[in-house]
């Protein structure tokens, strides 16, 4: 059916494509040049196809091209002519912008405007760019323009939330709705990446730390993915917009449209099933209209839980759900049947009596009277009972305190009355109680209709003569009586209506709030557990319900359809509840109390839904009365599952874009990973190679000289190889979280320990030492060896001699100096010299010196960093946090009072001078020294 | 000369090992696992174990604890830098010493002598000599380079403790055990504050030792002189 419906040519889109077609016609063409972010080359583009057409012979010229300054465009403007920019002044800073009257004055076929979203400089004719070209497309002129994709207007939330940038200028949906052809300029990531290292992405200077953060894959490939999705979305409806234009016209006489009134009367579903079967009969298209009354008071809870039912009923069976609005059920039926070409409307049998179709007028009277051609089919409703009595909205049940208030309002009517009795005629009396009756009808109709009476008979009693008798001499006066308990009456009807019209409103307004609230605070959600605690949270503010957010424990679409587990609020859920949960989860459909499904269940389950994905339930308990759960209050629980719903899907798109990122990153440092190892492994293991092959194969012919160099060099090279593991073991270790095993160290000790492994390295390198003897560091003992001889050794790669060694205590801090005398890291590689695989292009090794030393001292809990030393070179300064709770400082003197085993003298002749270990004791080294 | 077992499943390492000290007139056997090895050692009594801490069939500590103390040969273990805390664990479980991998030939000799020389029996002499240090045991005096230095006690019983084994390394438990007593082992910064003292009293320069060897995580060692040299 659903096929049938959008075959069809619509008449309105018909109109439609006719209307845009002629405007179009006079209106020009808009083109806009679309992209997912700066940089993707959409003005290159676009002045590409001005160049192309002013070969054409075409009259381009440009508004505003912004080139910044890039060669390779300015290229391309060319000699293309140009509307000469017009300079604003404000306050004293010259703007340049588009010269709108020049254009319209020059009447180009077609005109070149970048950047559609510009916000134009104050004392300009338009505040906006676009609505610069907006006129443009009216006078005639084509406009061709460009768009990135985060200035949609639609879009600018989502793209905060992904970007965290919030954009400013934005262009609404309609111009991007409105253009002719949108063509979309597309780059990969990472080529846009390369670009803007590059330099070739114009980045305003006050903008640079904004765009670093904009220009993260993560974000460029999310953003990439909206510009293809709405540009996707564009072609769709394109396409469909061709089909039906195009469509099966021989069809469109004879295609039936059947269209079935309903209402909460239990009859309606008969009603559609039936229209279900004409319509199949027919091949013809259907829908379900139900007419909204302006005016009429609403539908009670349970009337209009029907009417859904019955709406959903009919969706459920292929047809159309159509809301109408109107004075008369008939009145709008009729006026819906003719704008969409129904040829059929159905309609049920009344049940009612007669009388009342004389008071409130016939519906099927009205419809086949004002039906014209339209068939009316009447289908009698199958015996099911009377219909239920209509409920209406549960009365205020008025207290005893407004009755109250009714008496005295009577009582003090007939006070006054009695004071003014003298001055003042029985009609102005009347007046009197009008008023009390209006007074007590505040309190409810119960309480105005208890004041009508007692007014009448006060009335009568006090006034009307003869006096204090309940006994009335003029009959006229019982046409009074009648006159106000009407009034009375009537009154109490009208403001009982009125506070109802105004409860509702403010329960409305209530809900427009909460949702407006809830929408405000779910778009700072930033995890799905954020997303579903502000849902759980903003549901028990609104209503006096519990609520639970469940999702799966396994990501959607995973073979397994996984566990369901609450991830936010409080409520239990009972295995009976959780099946509710789970039906409502796998059928994406709202299941539980007051719905169709499960209806007997005790909670209320509606579906987060993220596209067509389910990804998650709303289970909600209503906390006192289940009956109470108001009936205006579902749709606000559904509108916050939709919104939920989407936020969870946006939640879940930005970590897969981040995750996205992650890996991406992983991935580049395993290529670096990889072409480091095969590098700096091959090429040592190649001399090694090489040289000891020679060795063998040439012993005898090799000069000593010869020999031994190349023993050297195996020698050297193996050690290097050496150095290369150990750094990438060290790093690998550090990395994957090894906790430091701290003591409390000398540092002169860690240094001598350094120094003495690196005594093949640092050979006769001179180094100056001023390291103070009693200054003590907690750290590991192995790992920060490794610190200081990668350091040593970096220095004597890339400095000159003396290094210098200081090392000193500055407050809570020791603070250790390397510096060295050669030619020192220039600033633009301080920041990234700690990086992995990053070298000195002419040093050997495998970049990863320096990086163990960062690890090694970020797991410290410290920090490096290097800048230069006074007289050239290189400083790396290392800080360390001097104490760390899990190492003891023993006091000085502390060290003395230990006491000392005696002195056992040792004799030449003693073989085995140490004690035999004590019992327990492992029998080691004790007994072997 | 001696007798040396090699313990270690690497058939290079071993190839490698074999040549150098059969060219150094040493007599060698070889073991590829814990059961191969307890059956060599009872076979042919080796002078000196070259122990690899991984082993097919379990490690080498447990090779290192079924073997009686008392009949139980110097053991050198073979082991791998960032592996201290296992060196230790041997060490304390009774090996001679360790050689980090890799290591050359000149440091394998070594090691092996230092450790021959024990199973020599030599006894310790009334006065040490290591390279300029001379300790007078009965007369309780040190001098380096003919200088005579002032220890404390501590002092003292650490650089005669370490005299005692030069070229030994001895770890921080054995260290304290010998001079403090089996309840100080854990007290490890006292014997750096001690290690530094002797070390400004020792050493020309304390900041780049030449005797006193700091081997960081497992303890110190005094360097053996070169029966050709002074120092390296």
């Amino acid at each position: 059916m659903d096929d049938d419906r959008d075959d069809r040519p619509d008449p309105d889109a018909l109109l439609e494509n006719l209307k845009a077609e002629e405007s179009r016609a006079v209106r020009a063409r808009l083109k806009i040049f679309f992209g997912a972010a700066p940089g993707v080359g959409k003005t290159y583009a676009m002045l590409q196809e001005a160049r192309r057409a002013r070969v054409d012979g075409d009259d381009v010229v440009i508004g505003v091209v912004e080139t910044h300054g890039r060669p390779e465009t300015e290229e391309l403007v060319g000699d293309l002519p140009m509307i000469p920019r017009r300079v604003i002044e404000h306050r004293g800073v010259r703007l340049t912008e588009l010269d709108l009257d020049a254009a319209l004055a020059h009447r180009p076929a077609r005109i070149l405007i970048d950047e559609l979203a510009h916000t134009n400089a104050p004392g300009s004719k338009h505040v906006k760019r676009w609505q610069d070209v907006l006129e443009l497309l009216d006078a005639g002129i084509d406009v061709h323009t460009t768009v990135n994709v985060q200035h949609i207007e639609s879009l600018s939330d989502v793209i905060q939330q992904i970007t965290g940038v919030r954009v400013r200028e934005t262009v609404p949906d309609l111009l991007f709705e409105r253009a002719d052809e949108l063509e979309l300029v597309d780059i990969s990531p990472d080529e846009l990446l390369d670009r803007l290292a590059e330099g070739k992405v114009y980045v305003p200077e006050q903008a640079q730390r904004a765009v670093q953060n904009f220009f993260q894959k993560g974000n460029l490939l999310a953003l990439r993915e909206l510009a293809l999705r709405r540009t996707a979305e564009r072609v769709d409806a394109e396409v469909i917009a061709y089909r039906k234009q195009h469509g099966i016209s021989s069809l469109w006489p004879t295609a039936d449209r059947i269209l079935v009134c309903v209402g909460p009367s239990p009859g309606s579903e008969r009603l559609i099933r039936a229209t279900k079967r004409i319509a199949e009969g027919l091949h013809a298209s259907w829908g379900a209209a139900h007419v909204e009354l302006l005016g009429a008071p609403p539908l009670g809870d349970k009337d209009r839980e029907r009417v859904e039912a019955h709406l959903r009923l009919a969706e459920a069976l292929g047809g159309e759900v159509i809301r109408l609005a109107g004075r008369t059920v008939a009145g709008a039926v009729i006026e819906h049947a003719r704008q969409t070409n129904v040829t059929r409307i159905v309609a049920g049998k009344p049940t009612h009596s007669r009388w009342r179709d004389l008071v409130r007028g016939s519906l099927l009277d009205t419809l086949i009277r004002g039906s014209g051609t339209i068939e009316v089919h009447v289908i009698a409703p199958l015996d099911e009972g009377p219909p239920p009595p209509a409920s209406p909205i549960p009365r205020e049940q008025p207290s005893a305190w407004a009755y109250g208030w009714a008496v005295f309002a009577v009582a003090v009517a007939t006070a006054l009355g009695m004071v003014l009795a003298d001055y003042a005629t029985i009609a102005e009396v009347t007046m009197l109680y009008l008023i009390a009756i209006t007074v007590a009808s505040l309190a409810g109709r119960g309480p105005s209709l208890v004041a009508a009476s007692l007014a009448v008979a006060a009335f009568d009693f006090c006034f009307v003569p003869p006096k204090y008798t309940f006994a009335v001499s003029d009959l006229r006066y019982l046409l009074t009586f009648v006159a106000m308990f009407a009034a009375g009456l009537v009154i109490s009807t009208l403001t009982t209506r009125l506070r109802r019209q105004e409860r509702d409103a403010v329960i409305r307004e209530r809900h427009t709030a909460a949702l407006l609230a809830f929408t405000r605070d779910i778009t700072v959600a930033l995890s799905p557990a954020d997303v579903a605690a502000v849902t759980v949270e903003h549901l028990e503010a609104s209503f006096p319900v519990s609520a639970s957010v469940v999702v799966p424990e396994s990501a959607p679409g995973s073979a397994e359809p996984g566990a369901l587990v609450a991830v936010a609020g409080l409520m239990p859920l009972a295995p009976q509840e959780l099946g509710v949960v789970r039906w409502a989860f796998e059928h994406k459909q709202a299941a539980g109390r007051g719905t169709d499904t499960l209806p007997g269940a005790h909670i209320l389950a509606v579906p987060l839904l993220s596209g067509d994905d389910a990804v998650g339930v709303i289970a909600v308990q209503a906390k006192q009365d289940p009956r109470r759960r108001g009936g205006t209050a579902v749709p606000l629980i559904e509108a916050i599952a939709r919104q939920a719903g989407l936020a969870l899907g946006r939640v879940k798109f930005a970590e897969q874009a981040r995750e996205a990122t992650v890996r991406a990153r992983t991935e580049e440092m395993r290529n670096a990973l990889l072409s480091a190892v095969s590098h700096d492994l091959r090429t040592p293991l190649a001399v090694i190679t090489g040289a000891a092959t020679t060795l063998r194969d040439d012993e005898d012919r090799l000069p000593g000289a010869a020999r031994r160099e190349l023993l050297t060099q195996i020698v050297d090279d193996a050690r290097r190889l050496e150095r290369v593991l150990a750094n990438l073991l060290q790093l690998t270790r550090v990395e994957s979280g090894l906790v430091p095993n701290r003591e409390l160290i000398p540092v002169e000790e860690l240094i001598g320990g350094a120094l003495t492994r690196l005594e093949g390295t640092i050979g006769s390198w001179k180094v100056d030492l001023d390291v103070p003897s009693d200054l003590v560091v907690p750290v590991d003992p192995v790992l920060f060896e490794q610190v200081l001889i990668n350091l040593i050794d970096n220095a004597t790669k890339h400095g000159a001699p003396p290094i210098e060694l200081r090392a000193r205590r500055d407050g809570a801090t020791v603070v250790l100096d390397v510096v060295d005398h050669g030619p020192g890291v220039p600033p633009e590689l301080r920041s990234t010299v700690f990086d992995k695989f990053v070298r000195a292009s002419n040093a050997p090794g495998a970049g990863l010196g320096l990086a163990v030393v960062r690890a090694i001292v970020e797991a410290h809990g410290g920090r490096v960093r290097v800048d230069s030393a006074p007289g050239g070179g290189a400083r790396f300064r290392v800080e360390l946090p001097a104490e760390h709770p899990a190492v003891r400082r023993p006091a000085v003197d502390e060290l003395e009072v230990l006491p000392v085993r005696p002195v056992h003298v040792v004799r030449a002749a003693d073989p085995e001078p140490g004690e035999a270990p004590p019992p327990g004791q492992d029998s080691g080294a004790g007994a072997r020294s | 000369m001696s007798t040396i077992l090699i313990v270690d499943d690497d058939l290079q390492l071993r190839r490698f090992l074999r040549t150098t000290l059969a060219g150094h007139g040493h007599a060698v056997v070889e073991a590829g696992t814990v059961a191969e090895a307890i059956d060599a050692i009872a076979r042919v009594h080796p002078a000196v174990i070259l122990l690899d801490l991984g082993l097919p069939d379990g490690d080498g500590l447990t090779l290192l604890r079924r073997i009686p103390p008392e009949t139980r040969p110097p053991v050198i273990v073979l082991s791998a830098r960032g592996q201290e805390g296992d060196k230790v664990t041997a060490l304390d479980a009774g090996a001679e010493d360790y050689l980090t991998k890799p290591f050359g030939a000149s440091e394998l000799l070594a090691r092996i002598r230092v450790a021959l020389r024990r199973v020599g029996g030599t006894p310790t002499p009334d006065v040490i000599e290591v390279g300029p240090i001379k300790i007078d045991q009965p007369r309780h005096t040190v001098t380096v380079s003919g200088h005579e230095v002032h220890l404390t006690p501590i002092e003292f019983r650490l650089l005669l403790e370490l005299a005692r084994h030069p070229g030994r390394v001895l770890t921080h438990h054995q260290l304290l055990r010998e001079i403090w007593g089996p309840n100080a082992v854990d007290e490890v910064h006292y014997l750096r504050v001690h290690m530094g003292a002797l070390r400004r009293k020792i050493e020309a320069d304390p900041a780049r030792p030449q005797w006193l060897l700091t081997e960081a995580g497992v303890g110190y060692r005094l360097r053996e002189p070169k029966p050709d040299g002074p120092a390296g």
